[in-house]
């Protein structure tokens, strides 16, 4: 993963609660498996109904079109667990997303991806909203982690917080999956322990195919 | 199981059940990492974003979801996963499969890539759905790295009147907490309304628990489950039975454990409810009449009117009586078995309204035939509804299933998102009941008052 210090660039106003993650990447823009994450983002509301780029839509400004900070309200990305969603705002540059409160499953899929979820104190949030409102694309923000704070225009100059495991990962860049196998001993003494202690947990096999009953009928399995 | 230096919780997945629509990319990672999936033989694969639910289908009757099915073939074959593919007799919707086959244990862990993962904790598993990259971590490694969610407790008293289902308590409680209500908790069900409720039931109460935002759901496991569960195909059998039944016995909540915090519903008094809006928190009983943004809270009200404007609806109105397009009944919300009985007695002998485009999608394979071995499908087929092969379908559109700009579709399923069951499609959420009164009615119907049974 690419690690995250520092991030300077636009910050798009997007001020609206519980944007969803089909509003973010709708399921009919993933009809294959290599989309255009680029164009997937915010597909509906970028285009109009005869199919024309929606000027009014925020990300088609000519001072958003090329953003590096999402800025929007409460419980973003709810929904759908659809990482697209995440990987269309990295296709567009953006790699800070600062909203008054995530998604649990979003927000995970933001970290896992190298992009910085911030959440700033109500207060801050007011004055972050309304400095990037007034500067309108017409000058960037910088979103610094390691010293966990906002700079912008008019000397904006804000802290936040985010818990040091999430900063960590992020900085270092570090492969999640990797973090985790150093524990390799750990998971295989788990699994041994539940093989004696709950050994149904240990083992998911089809006892049709091993049982000397033979198979029950489907109307037999409880399902009437 | 374990902590993590950076603080977080390893816990272990004791069944990981896969779907086409994102388990490809993660078999790509992991093959680009050069990393072996540590325990397929917990891992199931399962397709059912992408079906088409024509009979007779095939990859292609649905051509964009080939590509994703033979991704998923191929990687699961690579992997040594077992399948169930697309014309596999127990294929399905992921969250109906599991518990189907027994798959799902009470007390075990259960990861889905899907927000609907809680639907299992409806048999007392703890249940967590997931992204692309936690999905990919945890074929690699089995495990799960999370921040320990809270604990959330609501209590559901009181008996459910005639026709009152599960998903309308779940609107309900969405409507009551709101879309976000339950972030960052684990939310435990309790109360007389859910031990008196059919798993089935329980299973749709925690599928709608990411509409609130919870991160995961479910309800203790009382003998009601253990009885649901016995004789599935990947259940433990003889002794390793009585072991699990005895360790299951075990596993409550004590009644003294400490909750971050605790809702009540009294469901008693509670009648059929429908979603107005275009999220599952817009909610009103079937008599009701649909907001005012005049007066709701400052802070709601520029949604509110988005909302009835995309919906195409006044403030104030009515929504009994409203005609309809469309009619759905399917998704892991309310696909099984009792769903479709439930929807079929209503529907039995009656025929669906002229203009009205009405149809039945199971949740599984296995349904579909036990519905068929009862004749279920007679009655829908006879009163005019399209008798489809189980999967997604409608829910999402990701097969291809969808309405027309303007419809207006009423749906047992679990988003009322714009856009969601195609473009500029109206959607509310219902019960199986009410969408079968609604069916034959041609109008959003009270089914109690069809059935002349109001109480
Ligand atoms: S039925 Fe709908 S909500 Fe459920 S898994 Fe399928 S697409 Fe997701």
């Amino acid at each position: 993963m690419q690690p995250f210090l520092r991030h300077t660039g636009i910050a798009v106003p997007l001020l609206r609660d519980d944007i969803n993650t089909d509003q973010i990447a709708p399921v009919q823009a993933m009809r294959s498996l290599k989309p255009d994450y680029k164009a997937l983002l915010f597909m509906r509301a970028r285009r109009r109904d005869d199919g024309s780029e929606d000027p009014d839509f925020v990300l088609n400004r000519p001072q958003f079109r090329d953003p590096g900070i999402l800025v929007t309200g409460h419980n973003f990305g709810s929904g759908s667990s659809r990482e697209a969603a995440v990987w269309g705002m990295l296709a567009n540059g953006i790699r800070v997303i600062v909203a008054k409160s995530f998604a649990d499953i979003y927000r995970e899929n933001c970290l896992q991806n190298g992009l910085l979820p911030v959440t700033l104190t109500p207060g801050d949030a007011d004055a972050f909203i309304a400095c990037v409102v007034k500067a309108n694309g017409a000058a960037p923000f910088t979103v610094d982690l390691e010293t966990q704070r906002i700079s912008g225009p008019e000397r904006l100059d804000l802290a936040f917080d985010i818990p040091p495991a999430d900063r960590m990962r992020l900085i270092e860049g570090l492969d999640d999956i990797g973090l985790t196998l150093k524990q390799s001993d750990d998971i295989a003494r788990f699994e041994q322990r539940m093989a004696a202690e709950q050994p149904w947990l240990q083992s998911a096999v089809d006892n049709r195919a091993t049982d000397s009953a033979g198979p029950l009928s489907p109307a037999g399995r409880g399902m009437g | 199981m374990a902590r993590r230096p950076d603080g977080r919780e390893l816990i272990y997945i004791d069944r990981h059940v896969l779907h086409e629509l994102h388990a490809p990319h993660a078999f790509e990672q992991l093959e680009k990492q050069g990393r072996p999936v540590r325990r397929p033989d917990l891992t199931f694969s399962i397709q059912d974003h992408t079906v088409a639910t024509q009979p007779g289908r095939t990859d292609d009757t649905y051509p964009s979801g080939a590509a994703f099915l033979r991704a998923m073939r191929e990687g699961s074959r690579k992997n040594r996963i077992r399948l169930f593919d697309i014309d596999d007799p127990e294929q399905g919707i992921c969250h109906v499969v599991a518990p189907e086959l027994g798959m799902v244990l009470p007390g075990a862990t259960h990861a889905v890539p899907d927000s609907h993962a809680s639907t299992v904790g409806g048999l007392g598993a703890l249940a967590f759905g997931c992204g692309t990259s936690e999905l990919t971590h945890i074929l690699a490694t089995q495990v799960m790295a999370l921040k320990r969610p809270k604990r959330m407790r609501i209590r559901l008293d009181g008996r459910l009147g005639p026709h009152v289902t599960a998903k309308d308590v779940a609107l309900r409680i969405i409507a009551e907490l709101g879309v976000a209500g339950a972030r960052g908790h684990a939310v435990e069900y309790g109360g007389r309304a859910v031990t008196t409720m059919p798993i089935e039931q329980r299973m749709t109460l925690c599928n709608l628990n990411i509409e609130m935002g919870g991160r995961s759901g479910f309800v203790a496991p009382d003998d009601k489950a253990f009885q649901w569960i016995a004789g599935r195909p990947f259940a433990p059998t003889g002794t390793l039975w009585d072991r699990a039944l005895a360790h299951w016995r075990t596993l409550r909540s004590d009644d003294g454990a400490a909750f971050d915090c605790e809702h009540v519903l009294d469901c008693a008094t509670l009648e059929p409810q429908i979603t107005w809006g275009t999220d599952p928190s817009q909610v009103v009983g079937i008599s009701g009449r649909v907001p005012d943004p005049a007066a709701v809270e400052p802070s709601r009200r520029a949604g509110c009117e988005s909302a009835l404007a995309y919906m195409g609806l006044e403030p104030g109105m009515a929504l009994a009586g409203l005609a309809v397009n469309r009619v759905f009944i399917g998704s892991c919300t309310n696909s099984r078995l009792p769903d479709l009985q439930a929807a079929a007695d209503v529907v039995r002998g009656r025929h669906i309204a002229e203009g009205v485009i009405a149809m039945v999608v199971p949740g599984s394979s296995s349904v579909k035939r036990a519905a068929e071995a009862v004749g279920l499908d007679r009655v829908f087929r006879d009163a005019g509804f399209f008798w489809g092969e189980s999967g997604c379908s409608m829910c999402a559109g990701g097969n291809g299933d969808r309405g027309e700009p303007g419809e207006r579709c009423v749906s047992t399923t679990n988003r009322n998102f714009e856009n969601r069951q195609g473009p500029k499609v109206r959607t509310h959420l219902v019960s199986p009941a009410t969408a079968a009164a609604t069916a034959i009615a041609g109008r959003i119907a009270d089914v109690r008052q069809l059935l002349g049974s109001q109480a």
